[in-house]
């Protein structure tokens, strides 16, 4: 297929290399530096897509990041991205894009009825129509507008690419390569400040690689050319381009998206596809520019309608005419350099100046040229369906009130200019009160709230000349500030057009018996007709007619709409544009790809895994895990066909028969350390810790202030000044940070240091009957007879060479020890106590026998001590000192926690000893009571008693202290279960504690 | 993101601490009798200021070290920044 609308020559394409992609389907090329957007329209493709709202045919409106219209459906790499600006995604060999927003294509799309329609879909259409009946909202109104609506299709595969982040400080960052960007660089970088420069688009320049200026006698281009190289060339300068600065954030960080591999077929090994950089600078230098405004007439959607600038960008920078019968629609001198780049092609170009007189140097060089220019002229309405065919025109009075005579000229695109409009969006994120210049009729950044100043177009400033000066001065008086350097720079001399005044006409009235759809809001479908209905209705808030009318919204956030936006609000209201004001500018400025925001916290918890030493073994042996917080611990070891339910059975059964191993090296372990810890622990714990002696361990509760238990563990003293506290896996870090608070804030008189020690020791923990015969033989110079190692006690012992710490204590409620080693070592001792573990049966076991066993004994643990629950609760009350003050104390008198039937924990076992009790139902009196059934209290933990074999479950009761014996339900609407129970003493095996102490 | 100067290691960003409450907050002596009110005051009651506020925050992924952060609500302003037994201008 040949490029119809491609030029000659000309153009900052590659043309030795030819590009191949295909667009819905059918093949095209275009060159080397193409965009999709501009290798389209070389092949004379203008139907890109379809209008949010009513289908309406959509083509290309701008040629860079101002696009509203063309967003594509791109595959790469067997990947697919939505939402992608076919103006901005560079063209590279192989890519396929298509079409969103249409069924069954673009060409021919069922959902353009409601441009039929329009009259029943105006704004707060949605709003007032799906309120009744309510229950339709859920199950029909909302699956069906959330089909019609939408742009692309998300994937739903994992995606292979990688993204990063990274975090940078400089003295200046600045945004956008234009004129003012590069003269404010290149002199800040003189004088040695450490400066960013970011370019969102592949080449470098802005207006410069457009515009037909001359700069210290060279083009415009190629002095920007110069100055760049000069740049890349400084130690203390990073230049990027295809990087977008999106957001202005507190204590000046600004955000910035770097697209490294979007322009590449594939993303290269060892390269991310986007890196996300967290910039702290010194200064901001905002050079964002200006994007041009439409006029807003009859039709300014249809496809061939676009801003006058994309199509002297698609002209110059890509050799591509975006049509053969031009019109120009203008209303400022704008207009007149893309008439001249098309005359200067051979193309005849129509202009319409909605001004009588104007006179200037550009004009002047229009009329020389012999370009048809009619003044006074507006355009009405564009007709064409798919692609403008012709635009109907007329004249208009001075007051523009008043159309004269409608003709109709034969174009084939239209490019509309109404002036330019500075993009302030950094600015205004970064708090800045914007002011409204009446000179532009358009917002400029005003007072500065954090580091930032804003230069040249950006600014409102519109000739090169004094946009180059104040740009050199602005980069050498701040980089001054912080350098104390003072280098000369010479300005060089500036030659370019001088414009005449705009006009400041921006909406063409509908002509009598008309009612042409004239678009404010080209992403959103929002009409002038919308904005007045919202008025209408009473929505007098700028912010109100945002968000009934969808103006100014989503990913284009008003950047071609905002102003027209505002001066119709303001028109109707009769007030001026000031005064309405504009709605906020949210970041980012354009939308940033969501695996760029997330960058490498993807995957389980968006945290690494963490693993014990001995998981690998674990790994070796069948184990299945299960995430404990951050850490992966064995849930069961599987053997053969086993279920969870017989594996965790199986282990807690040789536990209370034999001996059982359990990896616990994921608990929480903290040195506590210095003359005052024993009076440390014993205000932070509720129970007393003077009289603890050396060698001796401890059960302890520590509660916060408000008297809600915290967590729950034991710790030994390992010498006078030395204790080794343990917390639950989940709470080992709050505890830290707890006890950190309070020695730093609250006692800082004590002389004590707390340390995390959870990654510097492994720990199993053996239990059962056999367990002390297991030790004698893992430590046979140790005594760890009942009298050498009662229970809570502590020794050091050998572990065949290797250091270990032996506690007695347990969870499991059996006889029970814990062994710690370096962690290093913790395969070793694993692997020991396995093999010598052998002769006594030995089996490992994960956290589902261990949960077992702690419920069956009555121990509680996080499923009981869950933020909600205080000592009594957990029949724990035998714990707190009355002779002492510790945290939480004084809140333990509220009259809540004090109550008669206050909740306690309970065992609950179903009448028929066979039906498992699924956790987080709800105890009630009476089964069949009318719903909202009274609740008495939960099941907090379920398991199998092995013991008993049958369910038992534990419970958090209301007046639980009297209800042993009570006849219940529980229930649980989710499983649809009501199984009736029998509360009893939540210690269900061994209520009297023997067994550890045997 | 916020820009905190800790007075044990300079300046770092927001994503190194965890803000800790109101450091204004005075915890009751141990062992002394404290009424009801005084108690509730402790645990539960705060204002929320628009403005000045003195906050606690940690260098958790840092010193570790609890600090007072003087700072405005509104326009999230750092105006100083204090160790933790530091005298408060």
């Amino acid at each position: 297929m040949t490029q119809s609308y491609r030029i000659e020559t000309g153009g900052l394409i590659n043309r030795n290399k030819k590009i191949s992609f295909k667009f819905n389907g059918t093949s095209y090329f275009g060159y080397e530096g193409d965009t999709l957007a501009s290798a389209l329209l070389a092949n004379g493709v203008h139907l890109v897509g379809r209008s949010f709202k009513y289908h309406r045919p959509r083509g290309f409106f701008g040629a860079g990041v101002d696009e509203p219209y063309a967003v594509v459906q791109l595959y790469r790499n067997g990947e697919t991205e939505p939402n992608i600006k076919a103006t901005e995604q560079e063209l590279f060999e192989g890519l396929e894009a298509s079409s969103v927003n249409c069924w069954p294509s673009v060409n021919f799309d069922i959902g353009a009825i409601n441009n039929f329609l329009k009259i029943f879909l105006p704004a707060g259409f949605y709003y007032k129509t799906f309120m009744w009946p309510k229950s339709f909202w859920y199950k029909i109104y909302e699956p069906f507008i959330r089909k019609a609506a939408g742009l692309g299709v998300a994937s739903t595969k994992h995606d292979k690419e990688r993204y990063e982040h990274k975090y940078e400080y400089c003295d200046l960052l600045i945004a956008g390569s234009g004129p003012s960007g590069l003269a404010s660089a290149y002199s800040a970088a003189k004088n040695g400040a450490k400066v960013i420069l970011a370019e969102d688009k592949p080449r470098y320049g802005g207006s410069l690689l457009t515009s037909d200026v001359n700069i210290g006698n060279q083009s415009g281009k190629d002095w920007a050319d110069g100055i760049i190289s000069e740049l890349k060339e400084m130690p203390n300068v990073t230049v990027k381009n295809r990087s977008q600065v999106f957001g202005y954030y507190d204590h000046n960080m600004l955000v910035m998206s770097e697209k490294v591999s979007d322009h590449l077929p594939k993303t290269k090994k060892y390269h991310p596809n986007k890196r996300l950089w967290y910039i702290r600078a010194k200064e901001v230098l905002i050079s964002s520019g200006s994007i041009e405004r439409p006029i807003v007439f009859g039709n300014n959607d249809t496809p061939g309608v676009m801003l006058s600038s994309a199509a002297k960008e698609y002209l110059k920078v890509y050799g591509v005419l975006v049509g053969k019968k031009p019109l120009v629609f203008t209303n400022n001198d704008s207009g007149y350099e893309t008439a001249i780049e098309f005359k200067k092609h051979g193309i005849e170009p129509i202009v319409l100046d909605s001004r009588s007189n104007p006179q200037s140097e550009i004009i002047d060089e229009a009329k020389n040229l012999g370009i048809n220019i009619k003044n006074s002229y507006v355009v009405v309405a564009a007709q064409g369906y798919k692609k403008v065919k012709s635009a109907d025109v007329a004249t208009i009075s001075e007051d523009k009130k008043t159309l004269g005579n409608i003709e109709n000229i034969v174009c084939d695109c239209i490019c509309v200019s109404g002036f330019w409009t500075p993009t302030i969006h950094l600015a205004s994120q970064s708090g800045n009160k914007t002011k409204f210049n009446e000179e532009i009729d358009a917002f400029v950044p005003g007072v500065s709230k954090q580091n930032e100043t804003t230069l040249g177009a950006a600014n409102g400033v519109f000739t090169l000349e004094e946009t180059l000066k104040t740009s050199f001065e602005k980069g050498k008086e701040l980089s001054k500030k912080i350098t104390e350097k003072d280098n000369e720079i010479s300005i060089p001399n500036v030659v370019e057009k001088k414009y005449s005044k705009h006009d400041k006409f921006w909406c063409v009235p509908l002509p009598k018996g008309k009612s042409y759809k004239r678009f404010l809001d080209f992403q959103n479908d929002v009409a002038v007709s919308d904005v007045e209905i919202a008025l209408r209705e009473g929505y007098r808030s700028i912010e109100h007619v945002k968000r009934y009318t969808t103006l100014g919204m989503a990913t284009d956030q008003g950047k071609t709409s905002n102003l027209n936006g505002l001066q119709l609000v303001s028109e109707i209201e009769n007030k001026v544009v000031p005064s309405v004001g504009h709605t906020t500018f949210r970041p980012p400025y354009t939308p940033i790809s969501i695996g760029a925001i997330v960058g490498r916290e993807v995957g389980k918890h968006s945290k690494p895994t963490r693993k014990s030493p001995i998981h690998n073994w674990h790994e070796e042996h069948n184990a299945v895990f299960v995430d404990a917080g951050v850490w992966l611990r064995p849930r069961y070891y599987k053997r053969g066909n086993e279920t969870l339910f017989e594996a965790s059975k199986r282990e807690a059964k040789n536990v209370r028969t034999n001996v059982g191993v359990c990896d616990v090296t994921t608990l929480g372990k903290i040195d506590v350390k210095g003359p005052d810890a024993a009076e440390f622990l014993n205000r932070v714990y509720t129970n007393a810790w003077l009289k603890l002696p050396v060698g001796k361990a401890r059960y302890g509760v520590m509660l916060r202030e408000d008297g809600i238990v915290m967590d729950d563990g034991t710790t030994t003293r390992i010498s006078e000044n030395h204790y080794h506290m343990t917390t639950t896996t989940a709470q080992a870090a709050n505890v830290l940070s707890h006890l950190e608070y309070y020695l730093q804030l609250v006692w800082p008189e004590l002389n004590v240091n707390v340390v995390s020690t959870t990654e510097q020791w492994a720990g199993a923990a053996i239990a059962g009957p056999k367990s002390r015969d297991l030790l004698q033989k893992l430590f046979p110079k140790t005594d760890v007879s009942n009298e050498g190692l009662p229970f809570m006690g502590y020794v050091e012992g050998d572990l065949f060479g290797v250091k270990a710490r032996i506690f007695r204590i347990s969870f499991s409620g059996e006889l029970a020890y814990e062994v710690n080693v370096e962690s290093d070592n913790g395969r070793f001792m694993w692997e020991k106590i396995i093999e010598i573990g052998e002769e006594f049966q030995i089996q490992p076991y994960g956290t589902e026998a261990l949960s077992t066993l702690r419920i069956e004994m009555g121990h509680v643990a996080g499923s009981e001590l869950d933020g909600r629950t205080i000592p009594y609760d957990n029949a724990l009350e035998g714990l707190l000192s009355k002779k002492k003050d510790f945290i939480g104390k004084r809140s333990l008198q509220r009259a809540a926690f004090v109550a008669e039937d206050r909740q306690r924990i309970v065992g609950v076992v179903p009448l028929d000893k066979k039906t498992s009790i699924p956790e987080g139902s709800h105890l009630v009196k009476d089964a069949n009571a009318p719903l909202p059934n009274k609740k008495l209290g939960h099941i907090s933990a379920s398991c199998w008693s092995v013991e008993y074999d049958n369910p038992f479950s534990l419970a958090i009761l209301k007046d639980g202290k009297n209800m042993i014996g009570e006849k219940l339900f529980v229930m649980s609407p989710l499983k649809n279960k009501v199984i009736p129970v029998e509360i009893v003493s939540s210690h269900y095996v061994d209520p009297k504690g023997e067994r550890v102490r045997s | 993101m916020l820009h905190i100067k800790c007075p044990h290691c300079g300046m770092r960003s927001q994503n190194e601490f965890s803000y800790g409450g109101d450091a204004t907050v005075k915890r009751p002596e141990l062992n002394k009798e404290v009424t009801d009110q005084e108690w509730d005051n402790f645990v539960y009651n705060r204002v929320s200021p628009r403005g000045k506020h003195l906050e606690l925050w940690q260098h958790l992924s840092g010193c570790r070290q609890w600090i007072k952060v003087e700072r405005d609500t509104a326009t999230h302003e750092i105006f100083k920044t204090y160790k933790a037994n530091e005298e408060i201008a």
